[in-house]
């Protein structure tokens, strides 16, 4: 079965970048899609409201975060452990 | 030549009144900015179980029923509360008669971003959530934005021209540059000036919670430690006259708004540019005719965010070249929060502090030096020095920037 979650993010990303799902690999980092700051807190917002889970993300400051946004690979791991903390 | 000809008329301060998180009345403010006294702590007016940001510079001291009867109540929301109990300090320091005459050449410019926000929550509230269908009758005139400005301008018989205005975090500095234009202008001979504000209700937090350029910790400006900024409230009215009008009935001169400038960026939405902020300060050192070294002390827009009091720092020394060295910038934001619409003239009682008293306010919450920034940025404690000249700054969410130049009496 393929991974739901990373399709959706893929999605989420993908509608604020204006591209298509596919183009979205693992690597593909926010800067290579052109998504600045105030689009990124769209795709967390976006993220936060599908998986019903809190994203720690402070625009101000990305890199002092716990939340690495670093590409989509890491967006990914880090939406499942939110989703795993959620459930657990 | 400099701007301010001889024969232009000034605009001096003659009246002063405050209420923020450091307390109500302009004593109360002027000794916590005196003290470094924090007013942040956590959101106790409303329930903060469901915030995610659970501090502000409330002013907890405040409350309505302490000054207003019911049926005043039913008209005034938070914001057009604190701006007549500002405005009652403000006219009584002056000590101005309004006499029709009068009443007729007064402005009356008082600036709120957000309006009545309390009540356009809470009615939200009762009709989404309560399923209500109906409505207290007052709700529009209690939240319109030019709420404040019209109860003040009532109150004291002030029929000359009179606007709110809404530019963000720079609300307060245009409406008092505003001001200061029409009395220099001769359009007026005294303005009632100034910014009232309130977001600390449930959906004005999320709001700004949304954005994730708030700090859940404090507001530590132009620290390397900083992570955002901290929501405050409050009002501060200014009355503003013609110098030699005031001189002439005798009334003590707090202070002289000698300049203003005010640019947009044309940039980003919410992002500052460094070009627009620095062109904003030289228009009000031009305007006021004040060279660059006479400034004795800039109160900071300083917000707290990365990149706000990055930009800043640049701007200053964009502006003032070398001499941003030598002045002492302070940013009070991190004492009464950011109280967005009231911000600047919550600051510019600061500045009047500082030029009544020779007492620059501290900037607290100051942990590290941020090699990005620099500046003499007068940490953690207020420091005695003279003040003859200084400038406040305030640039705002969708890159409008307005700074006013002060100087002393």
């Amino acid at each position: 079965m393929s991974d739901q979650v990373a399709e959706r993010i893929a999605e989420i990303i993908a509608e604020q970048a204006l591209v298509e799902p596919d183009q979205i690999r693992p690597e593909t980092t926010p800067e290579d899609l052109g998504l600045d700051s105030l689009a990124l807190v769209e795709v967390v917002f976006g993220i936060e409201e599908a998986f019903d889970i809190s994203v720690p993300y402070n625009a101000n400051d990305p890199e002092s975060t716990d939340f690495d946004i670093s590409n989509f690979a890491a967006i990914v791991t880090g939406v499942k452990k939110l989703i795993a903390d959620r459930e657990a | 030549m400099s701007a301010a000809g001889s024969d232009r008329r000034r605009v001096v301060i003659t009246g002063l009144g405050v209420v923020s998180a450091l307390g109500t009345g302009r004593a109360a403010h002027f000794e916590g900015l005196r003290e470094g006294r924090v007013g942040i702590g956590p959101i106790e007016r409303i329930s903060a179980e469901r915030l995610m940001i659970k501090i502000a510079a409330e002013a907890k001291g405040f409350e309505g029923t302490d000054y207003f009867d019911r049926s005043q109540l039913a008209l005034y929301d938070r914001v057009t509360q604190m701006a007549l109990v500002a405005a009652a300090e403000a006219m009584a320091q002056s000590g101005l008669e309004i006499d029709e005459e009068l009443g007729l050449r007064t402005a009356t410019i008082i600036a709120t971003a957000m309006g009545g926000l309390h009540t356009q929550d809470e009615n939200y509230y009762a009709v989404y959530h309560e399923m209500k269908n109906r409505v207290h009758p007052f709700i529009i005139p209690r939240l319109m934005a030019n709420a404040p400005v019209s109860q003040v301008s009532m109150k004291y018989g002030l029929m000359g021209p009179a606007w709110s205005v809404a530019t963000a975090c720079s609300s307060a500095n245009h409406a008092i540059g505003q001001a200061m234009q029409l009395v220099r202008s001769g359009a007026c001979d005294a303005a009632v000036t100034g910014g009232t504000e309130s977001v600390l209700c449930f959906g004005g937090i999320k709001a700004w919670e949304g954005l994730r350029v708030m700090s859940k910790d404090g507001c530590r400006p132009f620290s390397k430690t900083r992570n955002g900024m901290v929501l405050g409230e409050g009002a501060a009215i200014l009355v503003l006259e013609e110098r030699e009008r005031a001189m002439a009935r005798g009334a003590t001169i707090l202070a002289e708004v000698a300049g203003t400038g005010m640019t947009a960026d044309a940039g980003d939405i919410v992002a500052p540019k460094m070009e627009g902020a620095a062109r904003a300060i030289s228009l009000a050192l031009a305007d006021a005719g004040m060279p660059a070294e006479a400034v004795d002390y800039v109160n900071a827009h300083g917000t707290a965010t990365a990149i706000n009091d990055r930009t800043e720092a640049a701007a200053l020394r964009a502006a003032l070249g070398e001499h941003a060295e030598s002045i002492m910038v302070s940013s009070t934001k991190s004492m009464h929060g950011h109280a967005i619409g009231a911000a600047g003239a919550l600051e510019a009682a600061a500045v009047v502090m500082a030029l009544t008293e020779n007492v620059v306010p501290p900037t607290m919450g100051y942990e590290e030096p941020d090699p990005e920034i620099g500046l003499d940025v007068v940490p953690n404690a207020a420091r005695q020095a003279p003040v003859k000249a200084a400038l406040s700054n305030s640039f705002a969410f969708g890159g409008l920037n307005a700074v006013l130049a002060f100087r002393g009496a």
